[in-house]
């Protein structure tokens, strides 16, 4: 032990630039297991609280026929199997509140059924009810990021704010980002929601292009039931091509889950080369080691060394030299994890599982790179190698 | 009659080189009794090289009878042959053959931990035999800091510390310059008297001379005697 150790210690630098391919290999499977672990962790996070058992349906129209009236949302709402609809508008206009502007705010339309799904977010006061949307009732629900941006503290719940001239009153607080599909495609995070209706006279529309249909908990053919709206909607729209886009979030789902243990193994394999190539860089060190001591080893050998005591001593110098490099490597690779976690905004889980699968792996480099030299370093015939001096 | 340590019959070894087979030691009887301290003197290429191997137990005759300390040398394995030159044979190099990156204490211990000893008991017996040295206070020291007849002191504390039943020397003093020989010699003279078994292999005629028995070897055959003038 005492021996192979001085030696690494003794070639520090040709150890480090023997270990530094296990270094980088180990590095990136820590790294690249543990960052698309986070991502796939946190989209996944994201498309559960949607919910599965949603299909999200945004419409295109064709030149004869744009968006869908309320009549027809009501057809899709009758449909077998279909629980409940929210359509979705939004749009990005300037609030006032009490003489201050809040610029390129975000505002969303929603009715009853988006909040009824999404209760779960509500932190403060209450949704959006069948009546706000269909009386047009002035409310709306902010955000909690709006919240602290405009209120500072204060309870936003039964204050008013000015949406194009109108003046709203705050009925509730959603808390963290909107995690619906829309904002989740687009990217923003919605400020405020007002019913879906008022936004649609706000903006002057009188058709919906968007919208989320929720399918009963029961439902257990969610292909059958997106089928049928298909089915309708190429009804409505004559049958031209990509006049909507329809997106079940199962197999979205589905997709994501198979896109990361693709994704995974991928990596896991492209690592693996930068093990195989750090393997060979120890074998390689191994080999000029015992070439180069092969007057001691022929000594040691005369005073009495076993040959396994010679192969235990240099493959113990393999296994430490890799196993070095596999905890390196997992510091590095911890370190980057978490400074994109830090620069992405995400939860970084330490994995155990990574951390063991890459001082294993190294350890493993060491032994069956290291065997190949150790075995020839306890095969040295003692003569030869005291000869060679 | 003193009891013989090393009996060899009838030692013959071949190398083989190509297809061509080359007899280095040829049909050799050679034996040395406890405590005897024999040179086996030769000119490069004689086989004397060869003798010491086989007599050192690092290499194995192709026929023949060795028999060392009562044990019979010929069909032992690897792992024997290494525990047979821990325990009975001290070797002593040339070029001294220390470890440049080890202490001179640990040098000394090496042979000790192969024998398996504790930690404790190694360091004190190597500690012992340096001090016996006149080494005890460079214990510390690295090879390289040392004297050429310091350092072959030191091979010879290595070589002794295991109280081996014969000490090897390969052309002890061929390292050294004459003062220094001389007074390595006079070392081998002190440890003879004490009762141990020297076998030294040279090719100096004026070193061999420091031993009680000469032998020759010449093409692979031994001779004893006293060497005629060449």
């Amino acid at each position: 032990m005492k021996m192979s150790w001085e030696n690494i210690v003794q070639n520090k630098l040709r150890s480090f630039l023997t270990i530094l391919g296990i270094v980088i290999g180990v590095t990136a499977i820590i790294a690249l297991i543990t960052v698309v672990q986070a991502v796939i962790d946190n989209v996944n996070e994201q498309f559960d609280s949607v919910g599965a058992n949603t299909i999200v349906i945004s419409v295109q129209g064709t030149p004869l026929k744009q968006g869908l009236t309320d009549k027809e949302l009501m057809d899709i709402n009758q449909i077998d199997g279909v629980s409940g609809i929210a359509p979705s508008i939004n749009t990005e206009i300037d609030i006032s509140r009490n003489g201050t502007i809040y610029e390129d705010i975000i505002v969303d339309g929603k009715n009853e059924t988006f909040f009824r799904r999404n209760s779960d977010l509500l932190s403060m006061g209450r949704g959006l009810n069948v009546l706000d949307v269909e009386n047009k009732n002035r409310v709306c629900v902010i955000s909690a990021d709006f919240m602290h941006k405009a209120f500072m503290g204060e309870n936003p719940v039964g204050q008013n704010l000015t949406i194009m001239g109108s003046v709203y009153k705050i009925v509730g607080v959603v808390d963290g980002a909107d995690e619906s599909v829309m904002s989740l495609m687009s990217g923003n995070t919605t400020d405020i929601y007002i019913p879906y209706k008022n936004l649609m006279s706000l903006t002057g529309q009188n058709r919906v292009y968007s919208l989320e249909v929720y399918m009963s908990e029961e439902a257990e053919n969610t292909k059958q039931i997106s089928d049928t709206i298909e089915q309708y909607l190429d009804n409505l729209f004559n049958h031209k091509d990509n006049s909507y886009m329809l997106i079940v979030m199962d197999s979205l789902l589905d997709m994501m889950r198979s896109m990361q243990s693709m994704l995974t193994t991928a990596l896991t394999a492209i690592a693996s080369i930068a093990l195989l190539v750090g393997g060979i860089g120890i074998m390689n060190m191994m080999l000029v080691s015992v070439t180069e001591r092969t007057v001691e080893i022929g000594l040691r050998k005369a005073l009495g060394a076993e040959p396994r005591l010679i192969q235990v001593q240099f493959l113990t110098e393999a296994i430490m030299l890799s196993t070095l490099g596999g905890i390196f490597g997992v510091i590095v690779g911890l370190t980057i994890s978490f400074a994109c976690g830090a620069v992405m905004d995400i939860a970084i889980p330490i994995s155990w599982g990574a951390i063991a699968l890459g001082v294993g792996f190294s350890a493993a480099v060491g032994i069956i790179f290291g065997f190949t030299p150790a075995k020839k370093a306890s095969e040295l015939n003692p003569i030869d190698a005291l000869r060679s001096v | 009659m003193p009891e013989k340590l090393l009996e060899m019959t009838d030692i013959v070894k071949c190398y083989t080189i190509g297809d061509e087979e080359q007899v280095v030691l040829n049909h050799i009887d050679f034996s040395v009794s406890r405590g005897e301290f024999v040179s086996i003197l030769g000119p490069s290429g004689s086989g004397k090289s060869t003798m010491m191997n086989i007599i050192g137990c690092l290499d194995v005759p192709t026929s023949g009878k060795y028999i060392l300390n009562g044990k019979e040398i010929a069909d032992l394995d690897q792992i024997e042959l290494a525990h047979i030159r821990n325990k009975e044979i001290g070797f002593i190099f040339q070029s001294f053959q220390l470890l440049k990156r080890n202490t001179i204490l640990e040098n000394v211990e090496l042979p000790l931990i192969y024998a398996k000893l504790s930690r404790k008991e190694r360091r004190e017996r190597a500690a012992a035999m340096l001090e016996r040295m006149g080494l005890g206070n460079k214990m510390d020291f690295y090879p390289n800091q040392l004297s050429g007849g310091q350092q072959q002191r030191v091979a010879i504390s290595r070589a002794v510390v295991t109280q081996p039943s014969i000490l090897l020397a390969d052309e002890p003093t061929g390292a050294l310059d004459q003062k220094t020989g001389a007074q390595v010699m006079e070392l081998f003279h002190e440890l003879n008297e004490e009762g141990r078994t020297i076998i030294m292999i040279t090719h100096d005629k004026h070193i061999a001379e420091h031993a009680g028995r000469i032998v020759k070897i010449l093409d692979g055959v031994m001779s004893e005697g006293v060497m005629e003038d060449a």
